[in-house]
């Protein structure tokens, strides 16, 4: 309970700083709105393509936006030294993992609470079902968890923005190809088939976590 | 500003050696920046260490204090070894670096709850107060950090470091940005930590704020102790010239 109480203390901590300062979330936003505004202009909507068009749009959206946020969240912690003060506190550094990606999947979260209705009406596609919250809540944790990771790897190289995607897109690969799947099916209503992606997802998403939080504590020595 | 005296006797364990390295060995690539270096410092003792630029002071508070692993040699802090126990060993000392550790838009009160939080300080409220006043900061406890001056943000990572009640103190250039005001507030708290039985090992190129804090001085160059010596009747000519020397 206490580890757990240290996890909601970093929590505390980005969420309060992100309301003072509106470092991450805001352009995180603009990003996304963006992406799906300009993906409605150039894709032909009166089609039969529009549900699997859209989803791809979402996801792209979704994904630079976190890309966007991770690497500028850790990157500002790194440059004013503050996460080196983190990493003296004696918790189990996986702990402090958990902390730092409960609240980037907070801030994904308050950007996907504002972008889905806009996609919706937009793409005018079916977006307010339980089994699109269920791929967004697993979806983004698997970029966000494999994105927590490699931005604390990608903020202590030269080449951060560069390198925050090189590491993330290989890895993260299954997770999208299984997001994008399975909100195809949901938004086309081919229920059927989406237990098999979203089992995917929670698997890829189980293991990646699982992962992450073992290895944390030796990738944030340098 | 007055304080209620919280300082404490440490009591860890029994052990009088607080830090002991044996052939602590760090390289970043090719360059060695510790070289089988050996240290033992004991209980209550301050120790002062000097080097010039490069020399690899900033590199071995950071091998202490656990936040980089040296590829050879092993490292005990508290009798703990530093491998298997770092969380333990990070709830024992107190760090104090170049960079403050601290959050800009937080409040200096928030920063202190924060880190409270994180190491489990008990009477937390009542704690925060007293490290505000010892560093004559409770004035501006609830103005954001981000507005304070370099003299006041050292001061604000000066509570922070101390807030847990460190037993081990290790201080990077603590008195760096501080007027001589506040040069006496440090002063006075490393006296009181000391005084309490607590270890304190810090780096300065104040060689007169050195020597008047600390009873023993350690002079590192090319990632070695090459002068280890008493506080009282160090030849400062010696460690000047020392200071002069290029790093590495």
């Amino acid at each position: 309970m206490r580890s757990l109480d240290k996890v909601f203390a970093i929590v505390w901590k980005d969420l309060l700083t992100e309301v003072r300062t509106r470092e991450l979330v805001v352009g995180m936003l603009v990003f996304a709105m963006l992406t799906i505004v300009t993906f409605n202009f150039s894709f032909d909507l009166t089609g039969i393509e529009r549900a699997p068009s859209g989803a791809g749009a979402l996801w792209v959206a979704f994904i630079f936006a976190s890309l966007l946020g991770l690497g500028r969240a850790v990157a500002l912690e790194r440059d004013r030294g503050s996460f080196d003060g983190l990493l003296l506190v004696p918790v189990d550094r996986g702990m402090i993992y958990l902390g730092k990606l409960l609240g980037n999947v907070i801030f994904i979260a308050v950007v996907q609470l504002v972008t889905v209705p806009v996609f919706g009406a937009l793409f005018d596609l079916p977006v307010y079902q339980p089994a699109l919250f269920l791929i967004l809540l697993l979806g983004t944790l698997g970029i966000a968890g494999l994105g927590t990771l490699f931005s604390v790897m990608a903020a202590s190289t030269r080449a951060r923005e560069v390198m925050l995607p090189v590491l993330l897109f290989p890895v993260a690969l299954p997770v999208v190809i299984s997001t994008v799947r399975a909100t195809t099916l949901v938004l086309t209503d081919q229920m059927e088939d989406l237990v098999q992606w979203v089992n995917l997802l929670a698997a890829f998403d189980a293991i990646f976590l699982t992962i992450a939080f073992l290895v944390f504590d030796r990738v944030v020595e340098d | 500003m007055t304080a209620p005296d919280e300082s404490a006797a440490f009591s860890q364990d029994d052990a009088t050696v607080r830090i002991a390295g044996h052939e602590l060995t760090k390289r970043y690539e090719r360059r060695s920046v510790l070289r089988k270096l050996n240290l033992q410092l004991d209980a209550g003792e301050s120790v002062v260490l000097f080097g010039p630029n490069g020399a690899g002071k900033t590199t071995l508070l950071r091998v202490l204090s656990t936040l980089t692993r040296p590829q050879h040699g092993t490292l005990q802090i508290n009798g703990l070894d530093s491998d298997s126990d770092g969380i333990r060993i990070r709830g024992q000392i107190g760090v104090l670096a170049h960079q403050p550790y601290v959050y800009d838009s937080l409040t200096a009160r928030e920063n202190l709850q924060f880190f409270g939080r994180m190491f489990d300080v008990p009477d937390l409220k009542r704690r925060i107060e007293y490290v505000l006043a010892e560093v004559e900061l409770l004035e501006r406890a609830d103005d954001q950090v981000g507005t304070f001056s370099r003299g006041m943000l050292q001061r604000i990572a000066l509570a922070r470091a101390i807030l847990h009640q460190p037993s081990i103190l290790l201080f990077d250039e603590p008195d760096t940005g501080l007027d001589v005001a506040s040069v006496r507030v440090l002063e006075r708290i490393l006296a009181e930590h000391c005084a309490a039985g607590g270890t304190l090992l810090m780096t300065t190129h104040d060689l007169d704020f050195g020597l008047r804090a600390a009873s023993r001085v350690l002079v590192m160059a090319r990632g070695r102790i090459e002068l280890d010596h008493p506080a009282c009747g160090v030849d400062r000519a010696q460690i000047e010239s020392m200071m002069g020397a290029p790093g590495a």
